[in-house]
């Protein structure tokens, strides 16, 4: 707590009396660069910070995004209550330690892995799905290496096998951990990690095949199963014991709620590990992602470490240390609040609402759908005819009327293939599934009132310029003085609606 | 939002909280649960067992910030469904973030133009930002070995034996070898000469610690800056220093300004500082500064079209919230430079009036320095009765949780108590706390020598088992059973005062 000094000067006085508006904090330039030299009132401090914040997005309309954005109120008093809770003093906080212990039993039992009732599994809550891969990444490297130093090979090239689809992170695992990727590339039309061609690619040095549930680009499941089988014959072939990992950051909490009898966990053989992001469809704030193993065996004992930090033993394999506590009990909370019955509740709430989205899309008749119906609820759409128009635009004109949705190219070799990808969250209705739909028509209709612009604006995800160049459409001078009265007229129209 | 059924038969919502029948069904510890429950009782539930938790401001053991002012509380919960990593949708934050790195580098004298903003990261932790730094020395060490032809695959560190865990998972995670300036008797931080003694090719870099975690010492920085920069003028290896500054980081520029230890030193490449400690913000920030944009590899850097745009990162995890980079900023502009230094003289103030009421009991040896993280780390002038982890035990009944813990190689046989101050250890808990004190060592001191079991656990995970036994009579044996007793209705008075107190 700041001691405050008695205020003897006088016209320090009469700025306390102000009222937040009134007081000159808020004329005085923001510190960008350098700490202020002296104290503001909290008020002053609060309204400045929260003011600037109004121009960020609205995270709720953000419909780029798989990350949880609404919960309970309930669930916001327990946050609220736990913040200043240091998740790693597990000698401190036992109850907490012991809830994480909880949700990871009853995510591994989720995943129906092979352990008995009362017995406990292996896994650990982590900050996301980046951390997560990573330490699944780290146990399967180091497994390979002490296998192959057992057998008195080179052990310096690891390598892992994915589709180019995967999510960044596992690129980052590759660069930071100095492991080869080797990507099976997409095809157009097939735009998840080919099972067939993923097991081609397989050598010695791979320390594992990652496959995706629910892939950022389309949400399409890809098939574990058909890659344990031929996975399973190769290894026979060869010996090389090669395991799979399922990259299940967004399908692990739909998959056994919507497709029960889907299988692509621990039912299968050669899956090692596993990983959800808490907070995407686990329906909880940013900041929560957990790896479960599927035995002890799996998880080298080396990368454990037994520290003794502030007076007991505590046993730690996070990359992170000091964290706050708050999503692990949310991710209680929701687990016991919402039950199996609840999941799948919402699961089924979104999928139809994303079927109600992707049939208001296809009645425009302008557009294709790149989703499939089975995978993460998500409608990724791209125009039927991106000669005059691309996606880009549509999205950058659906800004305008509140909502965020994101437009990209795929990865290769399907780079001339751009998509818009609306993501359905639980908190997203079908009051504003229909609104979408309608805000959709009319960017579209304006859309074709306006001429091709000269250049397009272009993100890529490999940084590779991809060199698409629209035509210039000669304009005469009448066609540019209607380009001018559209302008107005628009302005006039009022296009500003106030979905914030 | 779940969609809700009507409730037939017994209206079950209709039960006050504690009347359902949710209080009495058994916790799921295994296995989800099939069905949904209420709000009101899911909350319950999970509040309730909450309550044995220790109380974060009473956990004494801790450097992260436990409090804050209730209009930071305000920013987070409007923050806490912002997923900080979406850059483009979330611009003002993500600005919030820049400024807060442009702030540190410049408390920290970065060489930088008016202007310029400086190169650095919010990370989780200080963990994160270590692993950050580590990762950046080795490609670039890596990098300057591959040009010039010399192998580049045993890259290793050196630190002193007292560097918080993180450095170890760094080293052996990312394959590099730890090696540690051992330390000894009355010198419990990395000494620079024997550190830059151990420096070889394959450094990558030296890690001085300022504000170590076992005794809240400032390493001498410029020192091992001096000694470094001669032996790299004979050597020609550039070894360069990186600075953990998690604790200190925040202390040192206010409380002592004139202590050369960060970019003023040529050497200094990288920084890093636990936004969460006495950047005062709560559980779950660091920040990570580098020197100019030459010390950060441009390989390490993604640029991703993760949801649309052109996102530059360079981070471990990448979703996560967005509400302690908010709060980081709201210190800093809520505090000022003026405000950090007033929350830390007070600390220091408090730190002086709990070391000398320990000194007053005359029973305890001070073992942690007057400069530094205000910290009291102190041992037992005699420790054949009773030791410092009995002492701590039955502070806990109290309700303080104050931890003892052994010094790392090689000084095992140290046995130390350290209580933290943070800003939110008034005066006032200071002074009972030392009266508390005296209470437990009037009692320890009661009882008889008896067979005391403790088993320390010493950083390398062995357990040292150290039993004393002592032949008692009968007369021996009766007064230990009425002490029993006594601590028994002693604690519970406790307890009940507890109710009533802290809490």
């Amino acid at each position: 707590m700041v001691i405050t000094s008695a205020v003897t000067d006088p016209e320090e006085q009469t700025q306390s009396l102000h009222s937040t508006f009134a007081s000159r904090y808020v004329r005085d330039p923001i510190p960008r660069f350098k700490m202020p030299e002296k104290c503001i009132p909290k008020d002053a401090a609060y309204q400045i910070i929260n003011d600037e914040l109004m121009l960020d997005g609205t995270p709720r309309l953000n419909l780029a995004s798989f990350v949880t954005t609404w919960m309970e109120p309930e669930c916001d008093k327990l946050i609220m209550a736990s913040l200043n809770k240091n998740y790693v003093d597990m000698d401190e906080y036992p109850v907490t330690t012991e809830l994480q212990n909880r949700c990871v039993n009853m995510i591994a039992h989720l995943y129906h892995a092979p352990i008995g009732d009362d017995e406990a599994a292996v896994g650990v809550g982590t900050v996301g799905s980046s951390e997560a891969i990573m330490l699944a990444g780290l146990a399967f490297k180091r497994k390979w290496q002490a296998k192959r130093k057992a057998e008195g090979k080179p052990y310096d090239k690891p390598n892992i096998v994915t589709g180019a689809n995967v999510q960044v992170c596992w690129e980052k695992f590759a660069r930071y951990f100095e492991v080869e990727l080797k990507e099976v590339k997409l095809t157009e039309g097939y735009y998840v990690m080919d099972p067939v061609k993923a097991v081609e690619m397989v050598d010695e040095n791979t320390i594992c095949v990652a496959a995706i549930l629910g892939s950022t680009l389309t949400g399409e499941f890809e098939d574990v199963k058909l890659l344990n089988e031929l996975l399973t014959k190769k290894n026979k072939e060869t010996g090389w014991n090669t395991p799979i990992h399922v990259d299940a950051a967004s399908g692990g909490f739909i998959a056994p709620f919507l497709y029960p009898c889907l299988e692509w966990d621990f039912r299968l053989p050669l899956v090692k590990s596993i990983n959800v992001s808490g907070h995407k469809y686990g329906l909880v704030y940013p900041g929560v992602g957990w790896v479960v193993w599927r035995s002890k065996d799996d998880l080298p004992e080396e990368l454990v470490f037994h520290i003794n930090y502030l007076g007991s033993d505590q046993p730690t394999f996070t990359l992170n240390f000091s964290k706050g506590s708050s999503q692990i009990i949310a991710q209680y909370y929701q687990f016991i609040r919402l039950g199996t019955e609840g999941y799948k509740n919402i699961m089924e709430n979104c999928r139809e609402n994303a079927r109600i989205l992707r049939e208001g899309i296809e009645r425009t008749g302008r557009f294709n759908i790149i989703s499939k119906d089975v995978g993460v609820p998500l409608v990724a759409f791209s125009l039927k005819d991106s000669s005059q128009h691309t996606v880009f635009e549509v999205s950058d004109h659906l800004r305008k009327f509140g909502w965020i949705v994101p437009a990209y190219t795929m990865p290769p070799d399907a780079q001339h293939i751009a998509v818009l990808r609306v993501v359905i969250r639980e908190d997203f209705s079908r009051g504003l599934a229909e609104r979408l739909v309608s805000d959709i028509v009319k960017v579209v209709d304006l859309l074709d009132t306006l001429p091709s612009p000269l250049s397009t604006k272009k993100a890529h995800v490999v940084a590779v310029a991809n060199n698409e160049t629209s035509e210039k459409a000669k304009k005469s001078a009448l066609e540019t003085q209607k380009e001018i009265a559209l302008y107005w007229k628009r302005l006039v129209d009022g296009k500003r609606v106030g979905a914030c | 939002m779940v969609l809700s059924e009507t409730a037939t038969g017994t209206d079950v919502s209709v039960h006050s909280t504690f009347a359902s029948r949710y209080v009495r069904a058994s916790l799921p510890r295994f296995r989800m649960p099939e069905n949904s429950i209420p709000k009101e009782a899911a909350y319950q539930i999970i509040n309730d067992e909450l309550m044995l938790d220790g109380n974060p401001r009473l956990n004494l053991a801790s450097f992260v910030t436990t409090w804050m002012e209730p209009e930071c509380d305000k920013l987070i919960m409007a923050a806490i469904n912002k997923n900080y990593v979406d850059m483009d949708e979330y611009p003002v934050t993500t600005e919030l973030q820049n400024r807060c790195v442009n702030m540190i580098a410049h408390l920290f004298n970065a060489p930088l133009e008016d202007g310029e903003p400086a190169v650095g990261v919010g990370t989780v932790g200080s963990s994160e930002a270590i692993m950050l730094a580590g990762l950046a020395f080795k490609r670039k060490w890596q990098n300057r070995r591959k040009e010039q032809g010399l192998p580049f695959d045993k890259p290793n560190i050196v630190t002193g034996a007292n560097v918080q865990v993180c450095w170890e998972k760094f080293a052996r995670y990312f394959e590099v070898e730890l090696k540690e300036v051992k330390l000894r008797d009355d010198y419990y931080v990395m000494d620079p000469e024997l550190a830059v003694e151990m420096v070889d090719e394959n450094t990558i870099c030296v890690a001085a610690i300022l504000g170590s975690t076992l005794n809240g010492e400032f390493e001498d920085v410029k020192r091992l800056n001096d000694l470094l920069e001669q032996k790299n003028k004979e050597t020609g290896w550039e070894t360069p220093i990186h600075v953990d500054a998690a604790s200190g980081g925040f202390i040192a520029p206010f409380l002592y300004p004139d202590l050369v230890w960060d970019f003023r030193l040529p050497l200094v490449k990288s920084i890093n500082v636990s936004g969460h400690k006495y950047g005062l913000v709560y559980a779950g920030i660091g920040w990570s500064i580098w020197r100019s944009k030459e010390d950060l590899p441009e390989e390490l850097i993604f640029h991703i079209n993760y949801l649309g745009a052109d996102q530059p990162t360079f981070t471990l995890n990448f979703s996560k919230g967005s509400s302690q980079v908010i709060a980081q900023y709201y210190q800093l502009i809520r505090l000022g430079y003026e405000g950090y230094k007033n929350v830390m003289e007070n600390c220091r103030d408090n730190m002086l009036v709990l070391k000398e009421g320990l000194e007053k009991t005359d029973r305890f040896k001070i073992v942690s320095k007057d400069n530094g993280v205000p910290l009291v780390a102190f041992t037992l002038k005699d420790s054949s009765h009773f030791n410092e982890f009995q002492v701590s035990d039955f502070l806990r009944r109290f309700g303080w949780i104050v931890p003892a813990y052994t010094m790392p190689p090689d000084a095992q046989h140290v046995t130390v108590l350290r209580v933290v101050i943070r800003e939110d250890f008034s005066r006032t808990l200071a002074e009972r706390l030392v009266l508390d004190v005296q209470k437990v060592l009037h009692e320890l001191e009661l009882l008889p020598a008896r067979v005391v079991s403790n088993t320390t656990v010493t950083p390398n995970g062995e357990v040292v088992d150290n039993n004393v036994k002592v032949k008692k009579s009968e007369l021996e044996t009766q007064r230990e059973i009425t002490m029993v007793w006594k601590k028994f209705v002693m604690e519970r008075r406790k307890m009940n005062e507890k109710m009533n107190g802290v809490c």
